[in-house]
């Protein structure tokens, strides 16, 4: 933000770089008016990790593992989105079986993602007991996880052209044993998300996003679905096996009749969610194929294969925060010439402002968390320059570059 | 929020805690001495939660089956793997490995495999247990 000169009523506060309630870093500056938000100025760009630059001297099975690091709780869709990239480049047909998987362990993350994400948003306001009540229920996703993946984390289940672990039927009871515990729990933390007066007045009225604002700062995922639009890659481009399943839009007016674009929205938004990826799970089980789970089994020569490809591909992938882009770009060589990666939260950020704007200091925390914004994945790069924040086009950069170096001859 | 959730709460605090106490219930004054009597066989370790079928631990190498045809390294994301030149065998840093399981998938003579060991915390990366060959 421009310092002004006039004489003003109002004061600046910085939020972060690091700050308690957002964990992860990005910058906010606020101005205030009293207790009122006046306006608020968003910066990001402190984590930035080169990790798409790790990623030009690693062939794309070794990539699959570094998207996978991107975010530690979408380790799913990071890698979902890439080999997606690839097979659009190198047209690579996934058997359905493999389609059919993809789509289980992606409606897991989801699961695992939105619960997580309540225990934040009640952790954010205050209710540490909710927390603890919706992590107990996290838990047994992350154990499902653990026992479909053989890791908890990081799943390493996606390969390009398939999937690399079967479901089996010995395993199908273990499943439909969490599913059922998950849908037996719903209603409990249904009563207590959307039943409760204290969370109530904290989040209905709060932050809203109107549907104009979500349209033009597009906004993705939860975020502006809370807002009544129906965006959603699953159903707008099928893709794994989302075509053949009975899957809608989910918007918060499903429950209440009406859409607000609130932070008590986006939590119904979630809550939905949930139930829904329930539904798809068990549709998928149901109606699964028998059939192969990889394209090639051989992986030496699936590389051999994607070494002679020449081609761009766009992996598009609905990540429990919204729509995640990943571009590649083969050459004929080892590496991929690009690839590049746009995480749901960079498009969940702007929508901060017209969130933020009139609100209470106090409110912030939650605001924020209602996107449910994960900032490592977001940054890709930024420059941020006498509190200006730019991008660089080349003639910029060499600019910048004559510009430094006459500093250093001076 | 009191109402809704202290029915809850109240009931949690008859329950048995969720966690399981590993490796010992009470954190030992001095953890060298309980583990030495834990060897010694004078104390009992509490055991661990048991891991699932299919899990990802530590990578357990048969040298015999080992062909030296070095697909492992070519496709392992963290360069966990040194290929050892004089005897054709390699050589598996566990302390960079990310528990990938790709070396099992690409390996032709099946003789890599992941085993169901999880404790692999060292302060030194190169110590004896972190070193498969
Ligand atoms: S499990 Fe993955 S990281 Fe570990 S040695 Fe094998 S390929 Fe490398
Ligand atoms: S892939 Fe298997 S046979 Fe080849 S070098 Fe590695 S461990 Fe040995």
């Amino acid at each position: 933000m421009k310092s002004k000169t006039t004489t003003k009523t109002t004061y600046n506060i910085p939020v972060g770089p690091i700050h308690p309630a957002l964990k992860e870093p990005v910058f906010l500056e606020f101005e205030i008016d009293g207790e009122r938000i006046v306006d608020v100025d968003v910066k990001l760009g402190h984590v930035h990790r080169a990790i798409e630059w790790a990623s030009r001297k690693r062939n794309p099975i070794q990539i699959l593992y570094l998207a996978e690091r991107i975010c530690g709780i979408c380790s799913y869709c990071h890698p979902a989105a890439f080999a997606l990239g690839i097979e659009a480049a190198a047209d690579i047909e996934v058997p359905e079986r493999a389609e059919y998987l993809r789509v289980i362990q992606a409606e897991i993350e989801r699961i695992t993602s939105h619960v997580l994400w309540a225990g934040v948003a009640a952790h954010e306001i205050g209710f540490d007991t909710v927390l603890f009540l919706t992590w107990e229920m996290r838990e047994k996703m992350m154990d499902l996880t653990e026992f479909l993946c053989g890791n908890r984390v990081t799943k390493g289940i996606l390969t390009i052209g398939g999937i690399r672990r079967d479901i089996t039927k010995d395993m199908l009871p273990q499943i439909t044993k969490s599913l059922d515990y998950f849908k037996d729990n719903f209603e409990k933390i249904r009563h207590i998300f959307l039943d409760d007066k204290t969370i109530k007045l904290r989040s209905q009225g709060v932050g809203i996003l109107t549907k104009d604002d979500a349209l033009k700062l597009c906004a993705v995922g939860p975020t502006t679905r809370a807002s009544a639009i129906k965006k959603d890659v699953r159903i707008d481009t099928s893709y794994f096996a989302y075509g053949d399943l009975d899957i809608d839009y989910i918007t918060p007016d499903i429950l209440t009749g009406e859409v607000n674009g609130d932070v008590y929205d986006r939590i119904i938004q979630r809550l939905l969610e949930i139930k829904q990826s329930i539904d798809i799970i068990e549709q998928c089980l149901d109606k699964m194929p028998n059939g192969d789970l990889v394209s090639e089994p051989k992986i030496p020569k699936l590389l051999n294969q994607l070494k002679k490809v020449e081609g761009e591909g766009v992996g598009r992938h609905e990540a429990p925060r919204g729509e995640v882009i990943h571009y590649v770009k083969l050459t004929g060589e080892d590496a991929p010439f690009t690839w590049k990666v746009r995480a749901p939260t960079y498009n969940n950020i702007l929508p901060w402002i017209p969130m933020l704007k009139g609100e209470q200091i106090a409110d912030i925390p939650i605001i924020a968390a209602s996107t449910d914004p994960c900032m490592s994945c977001t940054n890709r790069i930024g420059i941020i320059k006498d509190g200006n924040r730019y991008e660089l086009r080349k003639e910029e950069l060499y600019r910048l570059s004559v510009e430094k170096t006459r500093r250093l001859m001076r | 929020m009191g109402f809704s959730m202290l029915p809850k709460v109240l009931s949690q605090m008859f329950k048995k805690p969720w966690t399981n106490k590993f490796p010992a219930k009470y954190q030992p004054s001095n953890t060298t001495k309980y583990l030495k009597a834990v060897g010694a066989g004078e104390a009992k370790i509490n055991p661990p939660i048991p891991t699932p079928p299919g899990f990802r631990g530590k990578i357990i190498y048969d040298k015999e089956k080992c062909t030296g045809c070095r697909l492992c390294i070519k496709v392992c994301p963290c360069e966990a793997i040194e290929y050892k030149e004089e005897d054709k065998k390699i050589k598996i840093y566990i302390g960079r490995c990310c528990f990938c399981s790709q070396c099992n998938d690409v390996c032709p003579t099946n003789c890599l495999s992941m085993g169901d060991e999880f404790l692999l915390a060292d302060s030194d990366p190169y110590a004896k247990a972190l070193i498969v060959e």
